[in-house]
């Protein structure tokens, strides 16, 4: 699944949306929260942890969860992987719709699969963050209550089966261009759950691509329903790599600490020039009449996508991100009860364990 | 076909689309390849089993298997906790798989049982393959699953009672059926059996952590296992069919492991401190059920949803 890390949205925990429009000013604009935690905690730091920390990222080797690392260097990593972790929960609302509806059995059985590894996935990312000190009841409480993000492509809906496919091969694979690099992110067991993650992913996204290829080999509407979906599906695709660098204010930093390996617009970029082909071999147009060939750069150019549209989803407003976080919790909600009686029912075995024991 | 993705020096892990277009099938789920499931097993009809019969009784397990599979499958994003969400998807992936074994084997031993489907106008035949026509063309009252398989899902305290039901019927149906005189049954059996074991372990853990856990979750078990214990004997009363196999040695009655079920059923309930339910069973309809093909209203509207899509494309390609 959508493992989407969308850096730009992750970031600001409390950063105002407008933020991320490109070339636009937002007066009285909140200040991220990652540069305000370090100063004191900073000061207090012994200057040769500081030291040993930045040479460890210095000759890129990994942080783990028992070394010393700055605040805001803590903060960031559980901001990003939470924000990760969330995406792929939150990502199995809109082809788990379908899954009552596919219509093969094998189809059927490929989507009920991967929509489960998007849960399994949203564990590992739980647990990474646990590493941190971050527990996921603490987590799911500030996706609940709208405190902490997730990511903005799951604010549009799946409304054909074609989407099924779609978000296989676009989104999942706009996921992958971004998580590949964070297989060798400085934090250890953030790089190791993407590694395992990357590899689902990449078989996700084969299972969606093959399945548009079987479609275009049906009827001329399945054939209609592929593109349709295709047309909705290109420009928020391309918003997953967040805005252009020259608008995304806290990628230095995260560059600079390695938990960040590529630019916004480098990696859009290796999506773009990967994906053509792929459009052209299922026999599909990408809906950009700007698309084409650049021989002196060696990649395509491209559009622009509607940077408008991208802040307006993130601040609230796309088609699906009230019902979404609404479904998280009723869910939720519905199970606390079962919640509850496993913990009391956990807490009476260990007595009964204890009572025993002293017996 | 094959694409190369652009020369990059990013290292090994920067490579994902590498396989797109290849045949590493390492990573497939369970039943998502494209094999043919009941390949190199022995297909003939065994001698003195009537095919038409073979069929109907492949339907009766299959369409309990299909129903249920697509009941639990309705959890998916909606479980109490991301692992319970796991756990209920492995459960429905795989009676999904024992489904289609089942369908498949059921249209192999009688052709006939397969709905007819649209040909195109040059001749061409429907691209819909067996198990998917049985699956999404045929109408409720085809269907042969029991009254269980059907029922709404209720809560999880009534969906883990529902499984452990269910499970704990199956498992000893299919334990013995692993002796079938049909090699495909046989071999469908001896897989079913672990997976059913784990489903019933897994129902019988929740159905006593729910019972002796807080007061709100005994009283919303015990209301679950009360709703559907409602549909307990109907899975141990044996359909002529099943009757008929099983006297050729091909089929179980089901009759048969209703005192073993039960047993093990006695255990769980002792465990969980619950008395032995005691709740009117559901009536037949003029003397039909499931296995006839008469069916509760909850059947229509879950297959109305099911075959939306596949039957608004009958020549489409999936």
């Amino acid at each position: 699944m959508p493992g989407k890390t969308v850096p730009e949205e992750a970031a600001p925990g409390k950063t105002v949306p407008e933020e991320a429009v490109p070339g636009k000013t937002v007066p009285g604009k909140t200040v991220p929260e990652e540069t305000t935690v370090p100063e004191e905690t900073q000061a207090a730091a012994p200057g040769d942890l500081q030291e040993h920390f930045e040479a460890t990222i210095a000759r890129g080797a990994r942080i783990e969860p028992r070394d010393w690392m700055p605040d805001a260097y803590r903060a960031t990593l559980v901001r990003q992987i939470a924000q990760h972790a969330h995406s792929e929960i939150i990502g199995m609302q809109p082809e788990g719709n379908w899954i009552t509806r596919a219509p093969s059995l094998r189809r059927k059985a490929i989507l009920l699969a991967k929509v489960q590894d998007e849960a399994g996935h949203g564990l590992y990312l739980y647990s990474a963050c646990e590493t941190l000190g971050a527990s996921r009841e603490e987590l799911t409480s500030l996706l609940l209550a709208g405190r902490q993000k997730y990511s903005s492509i799951f604010n549009y809906p799946a409304l054909s089966y074609a989407d099924v496919g779609t978000i296989g091969w676009l989104v999942d694979g706009a996921a992958i261009c971004n998580q590949v690099p964070l297989c060798r992110t400085s934090y250890g067991p953030y790089g190791r759950a993407m590694i395992r993650i990357c590899k689902e992913e990449s078989f996700h996204q084969r299972q969606g691509y093959e399945l548009l290829m079987t479609m275009m080999r049906g009827t001329g509407e399945q054939r209609a329903m592929v593109q349709e979906s295709v047309n909705r599906f290109w420009w928020p695709s391309l918003m997953m790599f967040g805005p252009p660098d020259a608008d995304s204010p806290n990628s230095a930093r995260s560059m600079a600490w390695g938990i960040k390996r590529n630019g916004n617009d480098e990696l859009r970029q290796r999506f773009v020039d990967m994906t053509v082909p792929q459009a052209e071999a299922l026999g599909v147009t990408l809906p950009d009449p700007g698309l084409r060939w650049n021989a002196e750069r060696e990649s395509y150019d491209f559009g622009e996508p509607d940077w408008s549209e991208f802040t307006a989803v993130l601040r609230g407003e796309g088609p699906c991100n009230a019902q979404r976080l609404a479904h998280r919790r009723r869910a939720h909600a519905d199970g606390a009860w079962v919640r509850e009686a496993a913990l009391a029912f956990a807490g009476k075995t260990a007595l009964a364990t204890a009572g025993a024991d002293h017996d | 076909m094959s694409y190369e993705a652009p020369a990059s020096d990013h290292g090994d892990h920067d490579s994902p689309y590498e396989g797109l277009f290849g045949g590493d099938s390492d990573h497939w789920a369970f039943g998502t390849d494209f094999d043919d499931p009941l390949a190199g097993i022995e297909a003939a009809i065994p001698d003195g089993a009537d095919p038409r019969a073979l069929a109907q009784y492949c339907l009766m397990l299959g369409d309990d298997a299909l129903v249920l599979s697509h009941r639990l499958s309705q959890w998916c994003g909606r479980a109490p906790e991301l692992e319970l969400d796991i756990a209920l998807a492995n459960i429905a992936l795989d009676l999904l798989g024992q489904a289609r074994l089942l369908l498949a084997r059921a249209a192999s031993a009688d052709p006939s049982v397969v709905p007819p489907l649209p040909g195109s106008s040059d001749g061409l035949p429907s691209p819909v393959p067996a198990e998917d026509a049985l699956a999404f063309f045929r109408d409720d009252r085809a269907y042969r699953n029991a009254w269980l398989a059907e029922a709404p899902n209720g809560d999880f305290g009534q969906t883990v009672a529902r499984i452990l039901l269910f499970a704990t019927a199956r498992l000893a149906l299919l334990e013995r059926l692993r002796a079938s005189r049909d090699a495909v049954l046989a071999a469908v059996a001896a897989k079913g059996v672990r997976e059913l074991a784990y489903h019933r372990d897994f129902a019988a853990r929740w159905f006593v952590t729910l019972a002796q856990g807080t007061e709100e979750s005994r009283g919303r078990v015990t209301a679950g296992l009360a709703e559907v214990w409602r549909h307990h004997d109907e899975l141990f009363r044996a359909h002529p069919v099943e009757r008929e196999l099983a006297g050729a040695g091909v089929a179980v009655d089901p009759a048969d492991v209703a005192g073993e079920a039960d047993a093990a059923l006695a255990t769980v309930l002792a465990a969980s401190d619950l008395p032995w339910p005691r709740v009117p069973q559901a009536g037949q309809l003029g003397g039909r059920s499931g296995r006839d093909g008469a069916h509760t209203e909850a059947l229509s509207p879950l297959l109305a949803e099911m075959q939306s899509v596949a039957r608004a494309h009958p020549r489409g390609r999936w």
